[in-house]
């Protein structure tokens, strides 16, 4: 925090700016964030109880286990959608954009994403959506996207 | 697996007070909110600050705040320093986890007397700023990156719960028109408002269907409750309420996760009434459901539709308060929006809810408002809700039962705690 601005007098209020650089690593989940770069969409079963995740992770909730990386089918249906016309800070520049949880076929659980459609164009429950993959990585979830199939 | 741990002491809220919820608050910090509501709390018992024998602190972010370790900071700022205090952290449950804390000390014999108090100042960050720190407590690799915020997670429920139930925007909006309308009458409330339905539909979308008055408020506050085992609640000559049980309970932090199966029952459910209902899934506070079928067996509830007086919900949007009157067993799953409409959580309904605004109109200072609900239940329950608001306008009549819920992220943590008149 450095030498703030004055903003006020009585009480005294001055405005500082705190900024933190963050090394976010993915950890186990690696692997579901450099397979996006090649155009793969990775979920996981577990190899005890067999329960298939629509979002990837290394060990299963229900009982524990190691899971196993599985491909996900890039065809899905819109579970639930929302569209966002405020946001964080971080994405104000996006707005509006629609959030989706898309459920997969034959998948025990889903998928948060972003949706895009043409303009006029309306998000529905069970509207099919099929994944898009960006042509440069940003190493974040957004490498995968949606658009209607 | 069933949890069925006894309590080993009766335990008694004895005093309660907080401070006006508001937008900003720049003439007092964090500290001195604090001492406000503990002065308020002390005078209405008659106790002394050396009658307490430890705290437990609540506020859910350092970054909102801007200061960590701030528990430590009040604590020597209202005579508390050499006391043992810990601080509890859950979200949007912090408050009423605190309150549980607080009520383990004396259930177990660690103390006769616990402060727990709460705060948040969210003012020093703008609107925008403080979505983003927010949304970090969210899943930051999977669901923060996406642009998603907590409007929008409560948004993706919403959707779906209309979708399964015909829930309707207009249902939610009545949430919205309740709450604030009750606030007018509360003198601490933030944002009493005599509004229509017309008025919520009509105001700006946040993110679908959730609009801007469907939101709870950010906000600068302070509340504080006084816990005392029954001895020392039989001391003081105020009107203690004995605190009948807690409940808790918590849910996979990303949505995503949620899966789907069978709806664990509340003792007044049969399973014939959900037989095609895939639960959770991403319409239902799992855990708030989980947390009250604890509290109400811990509390010999059989039907809580009938044997609670009025409840203290977590309405952070209008959605979630619908949400949670079927987690509470107020309606049965599915039916909250009908519960509204119908009239039943109205002040003259069958179980009043948020009488005193909710977070809607009171104001959502975090780590304040679990403690906020309880001091609200509190005053009900004595009965004395006209001295401590100046009117009488949101007393229940002869209450005997109350509740108070809150949770975190999108149900990541809930807690549900009972309250008694004595
Ligand atoms: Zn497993």
């Amino acid at each position: 925090m450095g030498y703030g601005k004055l903003l006020k007098i009585d009480p005294l209020v001055v405005e500082w700016n705190y900024t933190t650089e963050y090394r976010h690593s993915y950890a186990e989940d690696s692997p579901f964030f450099i397979e996006l770069g090649r155009g793969k969409l990775l979920g996981s079963r577990c190899k005890s109880c067999g329960f298939k995740y629509g979002t990837y992770r290394k060990y299963c909730m229900y009982c524990g286990s190691e899971t196993e990386d599985m491909d996900l089918p890039f065809k899905g249906k819109v579970h639930s959608f929302t569209t966002c016309y405020y946001s964080g800070e971080t994405f104000r520049g996006d707005v509006p954009y629609i959030l989706v949880l898309v459920e997969f076929p034959g998948i025990d659980s889903l998928f948060m994403s972003r949706l895009f459609m043409e303009q006029g164009e309306k998000p529905e429950i069970g509207m099919e959506v099929v994944a898009r993959f960006k042509k440069f990585q940003t190493f974040t979830v957004n490498d995968v996207y949606f658009v209607p199939a | 697996m069933i949890i069925l741990a006894d309590s080993h002491r009766n335990v008694y809220m004895i005093a309660g007070g907080l401070t006006q919820f508001k937008k900003t608050n720049f003439n007092e910090d964090f500290r001195l909110n604090v001492k406000h509501s503990l002065d308020y709390a002390l005078k209405d018992s008659g106790m002394k600050i050396d009658d307490i024998d430890g705290s437990v602190s609540a506020y859910f972010s350092d970054h909102l705040q801007g200061q960590l370790i701030a528990g430590a900071m009040s604590n020597d700022f209202i005579g508390l320093a050499g006391k043992p205090s810990k601080r509890i952290e859950g979200g949007g449950a912090t408050g009423g986890l605190a309150f549980q804390t607080a009520y383990e000390e004396i259930a177990s014999g660690t103390m006769d007397t616990c402060l727990a108090y709460g705060f948040e100042n969210m003012s020093h960050v703008g609107t925008w700023r403080g979505n983003d720190i927010i949304a970090l407590g969210s899943d930051a690799s999977f669901d923060y990156p996406l642009g998603g915020f907590y409007t929008a997670y409560y948004a993706l429920m919403a959707t779906r719960h209309m979708y399964e139930f015909g829930t309707t925007e207009k249902q939610m909006a009545m949430v919205s028109v309740k709450n604030h309308g009750n606030a007018m009458h509360n003198p601490y409330a933030q944002a009493p408002m005599d509004i229509t339905v017309d008025d919520v539909l009509k105001s700006p979308v946040v993110s679908s269907p959730i609009k801007m008055l469907d939101i709870c408020l950010m906000s600068d506050g302070a509340a504080c409750a006084i816990l005392a085992s029954e001895e020392v609640a039989r001391s003081y000559s105020g009107k203690p309420v004995l605190i009948k049980s807690i409940g808790s309970s918590s849910d996979t932090m990303r949505l995503a996760d949620r899966p789907f199966g069978t709806v664990p029952l509340l003792p007044n459910e049969t399973p014939d009434m959900y037989k095609n209902l895939k639960y959770p899934g991403v319409h239902s506070f799992r855990a708030g459901r989980l947390a009250a079928r604890m509290a109400y067996r811990k509390a010999g509830i059989s039907n809580p539709q009938k044997e609670i007086d009025f409840a203290e919900l977590y309405d952070a949007y209008t959605s979630s308060e619908i949400q949670a009157y079927e987690d509470m067993g107020f309606c049965p799953y599915g039916q909250g929006g009908k519960f509204i409409e119908e009239g039943k959580s109205m002040l003259d309904g069958d179980i009043p809810v948020n009488m005193e605004g909710g977070l809607q109109a009171s104001g959502h200072a975090i780590g304040a408002t679990g403690i906020m609900q309880a001091v609200y239940a509190f005053w009900q329950l004595q009965g004395t809700v006209h001295r401590h608001m100046g009117n009488n306008r949101l007393q229940v009549k002869n209450p005997h039962l109350g509740i108070i819920h809150s949770h975190a992220g999108t149900g990541a943590y809930e807690a549900v705690t009972v309250m008694e008149a004595v």
